[in-house]
């Protein structure tokens, strides 16, 4: 029975150590050992998208990572999204655009959405529908949150 | 997911002999995109996990004009389709990477992952076979070379014998007027395993006009991916045409041999071989005149 493995890695920009099993999940860390169940669990085998995380500048499935491999990187949750200020422009946009019905995509949808945002501020609506395609969700129907996307970046460009 | 032990080599060497170690019992992680899939519902088991992300050169994406292009068994798909070498003199190669599962999945997966995983649906191993691929595994009995098309054996399974690891892919250097192309037929836009693909690599000759040489290979057809190599034999010294088009199609359409299942009929697939094999040589004909 192998032991606890001692991590080291960066959550949000913190530095954050944490013990864990090699086969722990890092969505399994972030919200059975961190307490940060702002990432959701859906599927668990990488196709909702609802445990999306940025992990080095790239989404992932937080799901399809194990917590072990976490060290040394810079892992950017839904908790990392809002500033001390207020939140963020893809969030106003979600709540403005009414883009959730029962929620549970939303974290991984508004990390998704910001992460391409910040990579593509001029992406067009088939730009944000491929990015999207990895996030599911069973309640919108999809057109309010592209729309959301859209408008949040029409207000980051402002 | 049952316990496992995880360890994080740096060298090759330091690999090699993990894997040894734990012989059958010994899985190699790099994107993870099915392999913890795997473990966490029971298709496989392992008792130790490699993580093979730290070992230089299996994160490699190099290209050079003579030898061509060597991917890092571990390089994820995102680093095939931004590479701007890989996307000038491989366009066929960016046809896969960036069809392969969601953004979030193309951040992790790599191609010799997709070729290690052996699914005979996998995206990555028909423009890789087309395109002359060779796999370039370790092991405790030293290197050896395996071209794509004679790597996996079956659904699932490989030749990597225990304790042996994939290091890298190497896609020779591209012929003058030569192009590729990998296309895949899904219900759905995106987010679907392929009903069946096909992947094809030309050489034409100065003129544009003939066929030097082309290679045609096949997904979700067979037990495991398959080099229809009498499709893309058919096809040098011709003339590009309908009918030579259409010949090589009909030998590919010959050389699949797949099962209904519920992605797909016998019927149906062999069809969409035919239609796919007639685009993709359309396409790398294109590709390799310079048209797009």
């Amino acid at each position: 029975m192998p032991g606890l493995v001692h991590v080291s890695t960066t959550i949000n920009g913190n530095p954050t150590d944490f013990l864990c099993e090699p086969r722990q999940s890092l969505l399994e860390v972030l919200r059975d050992v961190l307490g940060m169940t702002g990432t959701k669990e859906g599927c668990n085998d990488g196709n909702c998208g609802a445990c999306t995380v940025v992990l080095d500048g790239r989404i992932v499935t937080s799901c399809l990572v194990l917590g072990v491999e976490a060290q040394g990187k810079e892992v950017s949750t839904i908790e990392g999204v809002a500033s001390p200020e207020g939140l963020h422009p893809v969030q106003l946009a979600f709540l403005e655009n009414a883009a959730l019905q029962c929620g549970i995509c939303t974290p991984g949808f508004i990390v998704a959405s910001k992460a391409l945002l910040d990579r593509e501020p001029d992406a067009d609506e088939g730009r944000i529908r491929h990015w999207l395609a990895g996030n599911l969700c069973r309640c919108t129907g999809y057109d309010k949150i592209v729309r959301a996307v859209l408008d949040a970046e029409d207000k980051m460009k402002a | 997911m049952e316990a496992i032990e995880y360890t994080t080599p740096k060298t090759i060497a330091e690999a090699v002999q993990a894997m040894a170690s734990a012989g059958d019992r010994a899985r190699a992680l790099a994107g993870g995109t099915d392999l913890l899939v795997q473990l966490r519902g029971g298709r496989r088991s392992a008792d130790l996990v490699v993580d093979v992300k730290d070992i230089p050169e299996l994160n490699e994406v190099s290209y050079n004009p003579q030898s061509g292009l060597t991917i890092g068994a571990a390089a994820p798909c995102y680093q095939i389709y931004a590479n701007a070498d890989v996307a000038a003199n491989y366009p066929g190669l960016v046809d896969s990477a960036s069809l392969i599962g969601s953004i979030q999945i193309q951040g992790r997966a790599s191609l010799g992952g997709n070729l290690c995983n052996s699914a005979p649906s996998a995206d990555a191993i028909p423009p890789m076979i087309a395109m002359g691929g060779v796999a370039n595994i370790a092991g405790p009995n030293g290197t050896r070379q395996v071209a794509v098309e004679d790597f996996c054996t079956g659904p699932g399974r490989n030749v990597l014998e225990s304790g042996e690891l994939l290091v890298s892919i190497n896609i020779p250097a591209p012929a003058p007027n030569s192009g590729a192309n990998y296309l895949r037929f899904i219900p759905r836009n995106e987010m679907d395993i392929a009903v069946a693909g096909v992947g094809s690599a030309v050489v034409l000759d100065s003129s544009g006009q003939n066929f030097v040489s082309a290679r045609i290979a096949l997904a979700s057809v067979a037990p495991t991916p398959v080099f229809a190599r009498e499709a893309g034999d058919s096809l040098a010294g011709k003339a590009v045409s309908d009918e030579s088009i259409e010949e090589a199609a009909r030998l590919a359409m010959e050389a699949a041999v797949p099962i209904t299942d519920m992605r797909g009929t016998v019927r149906q697939r062999i069809h969409l071989v035919g239609v796919l094999t007639r685009r993709t040589l359309n396409n790398a004909i294109r590709r390799a005149r310079g048209e797009e």
